[in-house]
Formats: structure tokens, C-alpha cells, sequence
């Protein structure tokens, strides 16, 4: 054997787990996913932003049951808490709060704010993860595609997302949205003024002017990975393409695609909102953030906390996502592939 | 080699047991670097004068498409890589590929390595052409020429544990069963000098110079005969480099594996290649034995790269102590210079070098050279040396009076009779 101590480095060995010498644990390396989780974990205001999301989808999963139970209800009405002679402004002070209903009632109609948003974030989510998922679904399979295999599949599908992305998409929406309601009617149960044919079409417009922008995110990324020089080498080994693509390629697409998710739903809940604000989506009484708001957005000097309420949940709702998105990139991205 | 049957490395059973330091550590010591000429650590490698080509290369051509952009993208050029390069590796041997940048060096690994098809030309490996080997058929070829890569950062797969790296070779081509793969692992770990206890580590745990280690166990494991080295220690650190370039050395003896070693300046490949070429814009333009090379380099371009080596006797470049500085930027090749590619910088191009093309001619046993003034620094001759032979006059317009010799065919390797520049007649050893 000729290869001598002499080879040995005098580099120090990077430790980034900080464990202390001699330490059995050391020697098994730590993989990057693990890696980022730690990175996450020491990101205070990432942890922050992910205990409010993780907080906002417990509170969307729980609120069904309890509006079937009878804790919250969304739906009835208590005129008698309403004063006619201000035009149904809630009586007493600050919107009506009271140990009953601890975020007021609603002008007019006295049904409780604090029921109406808790089951409107389920609404929210639920239009905002189905929008999120399928614009990923079809925009990551898209963009893996169009960066695998390149050529004429790659100028067709980057075609697509350019047509789309050019689309007046909001306008569409608005113009579009009775047939479209009309025919998800058709498809889905339901009327027209139900539900869900309301929720559906949102989704589905938002899916369909939302994938593109996946696509080329993840087109992107495929091209940026098959450059790096581990897929020539695993080309010169005479690995299989199916292994190149499913063993070489994809892992390192994961985390992007988390990435792509976390920055858009928050956009999702707030195009909710922006649709419900034009009267596309989900009509009251059914309630989503985004109906809460906009009936309350008349109130916004008359009853302050009804006005405040929804439009801070979404804020807080947003921002949180956003921040969370930031710190999953940053706990993913960085070294591992200097 | 003549074992090579045995899927056993014939290593690590005489793995010296006075080694000062505990394997099982991580490996960092004290070792005092040379900081001089950190390259002198082993022994510079000889040449086999009788070793038989493993590898030759003959008018290899890598013209890559320039595509217009816009919906129908048409051929609108052509990136003129690598441009009628031959050349032969011995058995075992080394030959060493120097340029700048851009001069097509990675292009013709990747041809070798047949991770490009080429344009033209053919590549010889132990007896027959490899060249335009279907991707199906190449896959037991991939067994015998493997690749280090120049950038240890994407190399690997941030994703795989180093023994999942290693270990891929074994699984792809099923040459051991699963089992005996992690202890093949490990063995390889220990040969290029890491600890075989991280075989469960991942790339990012270790740094630029551990990962080349890396790279250079995961191209030793299926046990190639040719290994390329694009550039395998100009991302690291120069007190790493001459370590990384011995671990080369070792084990190039101890698996008798001939490397093409790509480097872009002449210091880099001096120990570990008896044998250079010198690239310019996708030509060879100088290729010799190492002494000729280093002590009567005869292409100015060769001129020029070596005196930017600090380290080499004085002597070398002619007793003159001065950098030569090349004037301007490479041409591009999708544009390359009429004539000599070298002539927009050359400092003594002359009329003909615009017109004719300088043929590789040889001028030594072991050298030759592509320049119409080919001469050592501060003797290049007044008149064109190759026009008698290229049938032209002084200026390179075509004279009628003139026969051609043969002498100018791009042939890989050397002939036994060559053609002195001082006495203007062959001559033969
Ligand atoms: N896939 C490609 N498509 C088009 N042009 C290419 C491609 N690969 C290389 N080239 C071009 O070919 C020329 C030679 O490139 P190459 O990478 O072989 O140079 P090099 O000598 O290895 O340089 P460096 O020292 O920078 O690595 C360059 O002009 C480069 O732009
Ligand atoms: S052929 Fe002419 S231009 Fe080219 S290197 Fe020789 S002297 Fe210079
Ligand atoms: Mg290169």
C-alpha cells in the first residue's frame, strides 16, 4: 500500500452538528433533510410563523365540529342585539363584544364575528390547500417534464405556460364566473348559490392561472440540478436514465416544491379574499375569510372591531405563511449546494 | 494489469501499521506543508518508454450548434470546441492537457468519457473505436474509463450518504452483491485516505479536498484503465492540492491507470505527467516529454504559459526573467482566426500565419510542434520553417515550384524519423 499518512488532510473536518468529541453519534451523518430541521429549528421567527400556521390549520380543522356541536355558530341570527335606529350597528360597546361573543356581532344580522371567521378559516383552507395542491400537482409535473426532456415537449409546455401567464386571468375570472359556476353546478352537487360550486370554480381558477408559475419554477430547477456534475458522473457509472431521474434528480427537487407550496398558499388565501371581495366564491351565509370581509369593509370607521377583525386574521394568516416559506428556504437551500 | 479478473483492489492488506496517527479519527493533523513547491512531495512520475496505447485519439472534432433563439430554432453556428486534436495515453501513463480557459480541455474528457458523441474523428481504446458506441453498448465500456471532476461541490450528490456514492458503481453494474458492497466502501474510503467509518456521512460533512477524495473513490471502484482528471485540484486549496495529487500518483502505480490530466497551467501537471500537450482554441499547438517541454518549448503560446510558472529554471524560457504577457482575449470558436489560431496574439506572427495553417509537425523524438516559426525563445528563425514543406512561399501564398511533404498528417503519437528544424532534413534517432 503506498498510499501514505502523508495524504492525510490537515483541513479540518467541518462539524456542523457541534456534538461534542468522541461522541458515538457522530458517526453517523446527519442527511440534509435532517440538516435543515435543525437549521429551522434555531430560526426563531420561522418557529414563530410556524406555530401560528400550524395554530390556523388546527383551528380550520376543529371549527366543523365545533359548529356541530353547538360552540360556534355561525348562522344565527340575533337581531335583538342590533339596534335598528343606528342603521343595525351591534348595541353596546366595541361591536357588541361580550362574554357571548367575544368578538361582537355582526351589524345587521347579530350573528357572532367570532364563529363566522373560526369557520371561515376552514372555508379559506380548504379552497386555498385544493388550489395549492393542484396548481403543484400539475405545475411541478409540467416543469419536471418540460426540464427532462427538453426539445419540442419542453418549447410545447413552455408555450402553454407563456399563453396562460399572458391571460387577463382576473378579468377572465370575473367575466367567466357565472358559466363557470353554472357548469361545476352541473358537474359537482349542489345549485348555483350553493357552496360548493362556488368554492370549485375559485379553485379551479386558481389552479389553472396558478400552475404555470409552478412550472417554470420547477423547470428551472430540474435544468439548474442536471447540470451539476453528479449527473455526469452518474452517466459515465452507467446508471439507467429511470435511475438518473428517480434517484439522482428528483431528491433534490423536494425541497423547492416545498418551497413553491408554503409561498403559495398564503397567496391563495388572499386571493380568496380578493375574489370574495369582487363576489366570486363562496356567498354568505356560508362564511370564508374572505366574505367575512367583505361585508365588513362598509363598517370600517362605524364598527371598527367587525372591520378589524378579518382583515387582521388574514394579515396575520399571510404573513405567517410567507415568513414560514422564507425560513424552510433558507434552512434548505443553503450549503448543501454551494 | 493482469489480475484484473479478481474483483478484489489488491491494496489495504499491506496497509502499514506505524502509521503515527489513529485511523479511526477524523483527518486533521499538523503535517507541515510545503508551502514552497508544494508539488515536490512524491517523486515525479516517469514515462514507460515501451507501455502500448491504451488510448489514441485521432482528429477528434467537437463542433457544438449555435442555436438562434426564438419559436423555430435554427443552427445559426458552430462553437468549434475541439478541432482535429490526436493524441495517444500509454498503458498506465499520464498525459497531461494544458490551456486556458475555454480552449476545449473539459470538451475532450467528456468525449473520451463519452459523455459527448463527436463531431468527427475517432478514439481508440484498448483496440477498438469507441467513438460512435451506441448509449446502450457503452455501458460495459463505462466500466474501464471513469472521470474526476473538477468541481467537488457538485460532483456529488448533496442527497447521498457517501457510501450510497461510492457504493452506486457496485449496484449499477452488480459486480458484488449487496452485502459486500458497504465492505468494498469502506475499503475504498481507507485507500484515498478518509476514515471508513463515514461511509453514512453526507458531502456537505466534508470539505473541497475530502470530496475529491470522494470523487476519486467513487472512479476507482469499478477499477477503470483510464481515468480523466478534468482539472482535479484547481477548486481546492494550493496546500491541498499536491496531497490530492499524490493520492493520484498512488494509486495511478497502484492500479496501473493511465489518466489524461487536465490542468490549465503548466505547474499542476509537471510531476504527474511525463508526457504534455498544450491546447489553444480546440488545437493541440505543442505536445513533447516533459523535459523537452519544460526546457526548449518551441510554440510561443508554450513560451508564454511557461513563464507564468514560477518554479521553473530560469533556464527554461531562454535565461530571461520576464513574465510574457499574451496581449488580448482568447477568439472566440464559434469565429476562430484564419491560419494560426494563435496569431491575434502572437508577438511574432508574420504574413503566412493568417493564410496557412501551421501543421502539428514533429520536430524531436518526442515533440512537436504546430508554428511556421517554430524556434526556442529569442531563436525563432526569420523564415517559415514549414513553407518548403507545406509547397508555399514565405508569405503562404501557394507556390507552384513546391512539392508537399507528407510530413504534416495529424497522426496521434510519434514516428520513428522527424524533421530538424536546425538542419532542414529528417532525421531519425
Ligand atoms: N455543451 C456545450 N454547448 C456549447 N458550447 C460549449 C459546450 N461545452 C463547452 N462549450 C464551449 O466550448 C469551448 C470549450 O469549452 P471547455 O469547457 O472544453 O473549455 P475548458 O478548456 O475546459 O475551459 P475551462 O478551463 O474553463 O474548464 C468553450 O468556448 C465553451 O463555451
Ligand atoms: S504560426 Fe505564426 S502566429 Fe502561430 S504561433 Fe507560430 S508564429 Fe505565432
Ligand atoms: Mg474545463
Amino acid at each position: 500500500m503506498t498510499v501514505q499518512a502523508s495524504n492525510l488532510e490537515s483541513e479540518q473536518l467541518p462539524d456542523p452538528s457541534g456534538a461534542p468529541e468522541g461522541d458515538v453519534s457522530k458517526l453517523a451523518g446527519k442527511s440534509p433533510t435532517r440538516l435543515a430541521l435543525g437549521r429551522f429549528r434555531r430560526d426563531k421567527l420561522s418557529m414563530v410563523a410556524f406555530v401560528v400556521v400550524a395554530l390556523y390549520i388546527l383551528a380550520a380543522l376543529s371549527a366543523p365540529f365545533l359548529v356541530k356541536f353547538g360552540v360556534l355558530d355561525p348562522t344565527s341570527f340575533n337581531q335583538e342585539l342590533t339596534d335598528p335606529s343606528t342603521g343595525g350597528l351591534p348595541i353596546g360597546k366595541l361591536g357588541g363584544i361580550s362574554w357571548e361573543h367575544p368578538l361582537g356581532v355582526e351589524p345587521q344580522t347579530g350573528r357572532d364575528v367570532l364563529s363566522r371567521v373560526w369557520y371561515g378559516l376552514t372555508f379559506s383552507l380548504a379552497i386555498a390547500l385544493t388550489a395549492t395542491i393542484l396548481a403543484i400537482v400539475f405545475g411541478a409535473v409540467l416543469g419536471i417534464i418540460a426540464g427532462f426532456s427538453g426539445g419540442w415537449v419542453d418549447a410545447t409546455i413552455g408555450r402553454a405556460i407563456d399563453l396562460t401567464l399572458s391571460f387577463p386571468s382576473t378579468l377572465m375570472l370575473l367575466a367567466l364566473s357565472s358559466i363557470g359556476i353554472q357548469l361545476m353546478a352541473d358537474i359537482l352537487p349542489g345549485t348555483f348559490s350553493d357552496p360548493l360550486p362556488n368554492g370549485a370554480y375559485v379553485v379551479f381558477v386558481l389552479a389553472l392561472f396558478g400552475w404555470p408559475g409552478v412550472a417554470r419554477i420547477i423547470r428551472g430547477q430540474v435544468l439548474s440540478v442536471r447540470e451539476r456534475e453528479f449527473v455526469d458522473a452518474a452517466v459515465l457509472l452507467g446508471a439507467s436514465r429511470r435511475r438518473i431521474y428517480f434517484k439522482e434528480i428528483l431528491p433534490n427537487l423536494w425541497a423547492p416544491i416545498l418551497v413553491v407550496f408554503t409561498l403559495t398558499m398564503p397567496a391563495y388565501i388572499s386571493a380568496e379574499a380578493a375574489l370574495s371581495y369582487l363576489n366570486v366564491g363562496i356567498k354568505p351565509p356560508t362564511p370564508t375569510l374572505g366574505n367575512v370581509l367583505r361585508s365588513s369593509i362598509n363598517y370600517s370607521s362605524a364598527d371598527f372591531i367587525f372591520f378589524f377583525t378579518p382583515a387582521f386574521l388574514i394579515m396575520i394568516i399571510v404573513v405567517s405563511f410567507n415568513l414560514l416559506g422564507d425560513g424552510l428556504r433558507d434552512a434548505l437551500d443553503p450549503k448543501t449546494h454551494r | 494489469m493482469s489480475d484484473r479478473t479478481s474483483d478484489e483492489l489488491p491494496v489495504s492488506a499491506g496497509m502499514p501499521n506505524d502509521d503515527p496517527r489513529p485511523r479511526g479519527e477524523d483527518p486533521v493533523d499538523s503535517d507541515e506543508i510545503d508551502y514552497v513547491a508544494p508539488l515536490e512531495a512524491h517523486a515525479a512520475s516517469v514515462a514507460d518508454p515501451n507501455a502500448k496505447p491504451i488510448l489514441e485519439v485521432r482528429d477528434l472534432k467537437m463542433y457544438f450548434p449555435v442555436k438562434s433563439s426564438g419559436i423555430i430554432r435554427r443552427t445559426i453556428g458552430q462553437v468549434q470546441a475541439v478541432d482535429g486534436v490526436s493524441f495517444q495515453v500509454p498503458e498506465g501513463g499520464s498525459l497531461g492537457l494544458v490551456g486556458e480557459s475555454g480552449c476545449g480541455k473539459s470538451t475532450t474528457g467528456r468525449l473520451i468519457t463519452r459523455l459527448y458523441q463527436p463531431t468527427g474523428g475517432t478514439i481508440n481504446f484498448d483496440g477498438r473505436d469507441i467513438s460512435k458506441t451506441s448509449a446502450r453498448q457503452l455501458k460495459p465500456l463505462r466500466r474501464e474509463i471513469q472521470m474526476i471532476f473538477q468541481d467537488p461541490y457538485t460532483s456529488l450528490n448533496p442527497r447521498h450518504s457517501v457510501g450510497s456514492i461510492i457504493g452506486a458503481p457496485l449496484a449499477i453494474h452488480k459486480v458484488v452483491p449487496r452485502d459486500k458492497i458497504l465492505p468494498r466502501v469502506q475499503e475504498l474510503l481507507d485507500i484515498v485516505g478518509l476514515n471508513p467509518e463515514h461511509y453514512n456521512r453526507y458531502p456537505h460533512e466534508f470539505s473541497g479536498g475530502q470530496r475529491q477524495r470522494i470523487g476519486i473513490a467513487r472512479a476507482l471502484t469499478l477499477q477503470p484503465k483510464v481515468l480523466v482528471a478534468d482539472e482535479p485540484v484547481s477548486a481546492l486549496d494550493v496546500s491541498i492540492q499536491a496531497q490530492v495529487i499524490n493520492l493520484l500518483q498512488d494509486v495511478q502505480r497502484e492500479f496501473n491507470i493511465a489518466f489524461l490530466f487536465v490542468a490549465h497551467d503548466l505547474a499542476v501537471v509537471r510531476h504527474f505527467c511525463p508526457e504534455i500537450a498544450v491546447m489553444y482554441l480546440g488545437k493541440i499547438v505543442e505536445i513533447a516529454d516533459r523535459e523537452t517541454l519544460y526546457n526548449r518549448p518551441n510554440h510561443p503560446y508554450t513560451q508564454a504559459l511557461l513563464s507564468a510558472v514560477p518554479d521553473v529554471k530560469q533556464a527554461a524560457v531562454g535565461g530571461r526573467r520576464e513574465r510574457i504577457r499574451l496581449e488580448g482575449d482568447v477568439p472566440s470558436p464559434i469565429n476562430p482566426p484564419s491560419g494560426c489560431r494563435f496569431r491575434t496574439r502572437c508577438p511574432i506572427a508574420q504574413e503566412i500565419c493568417a493564410r496557412v495553417e501551421p501543421p502539428l509537425l514533429q520536430i524531436g523524438q518526442r515533440h512537436k510542434v504546430a508554428c511556421h516559426f517554430a524556434g526556442e525563445l529569442g531563436k525563432h528563425p526569420d523564415r517559415p520553417v514549414t513553407a518548403p514543406l507545406l509547397g508555399v512561399d514565405d508569405t503562404g501564398a501557394p507556390d507552384p515550384g513546391a512539392t508537399p511533404s507528407p510530413l504534416a498528417a495529424n497522426e496521434p503519437g510519434y514516428s520513428d524519423t522527424w524533421y530538424d528544424l536546425e538542419r532542414k532534413t529528417m532525421a531519425s534517432a
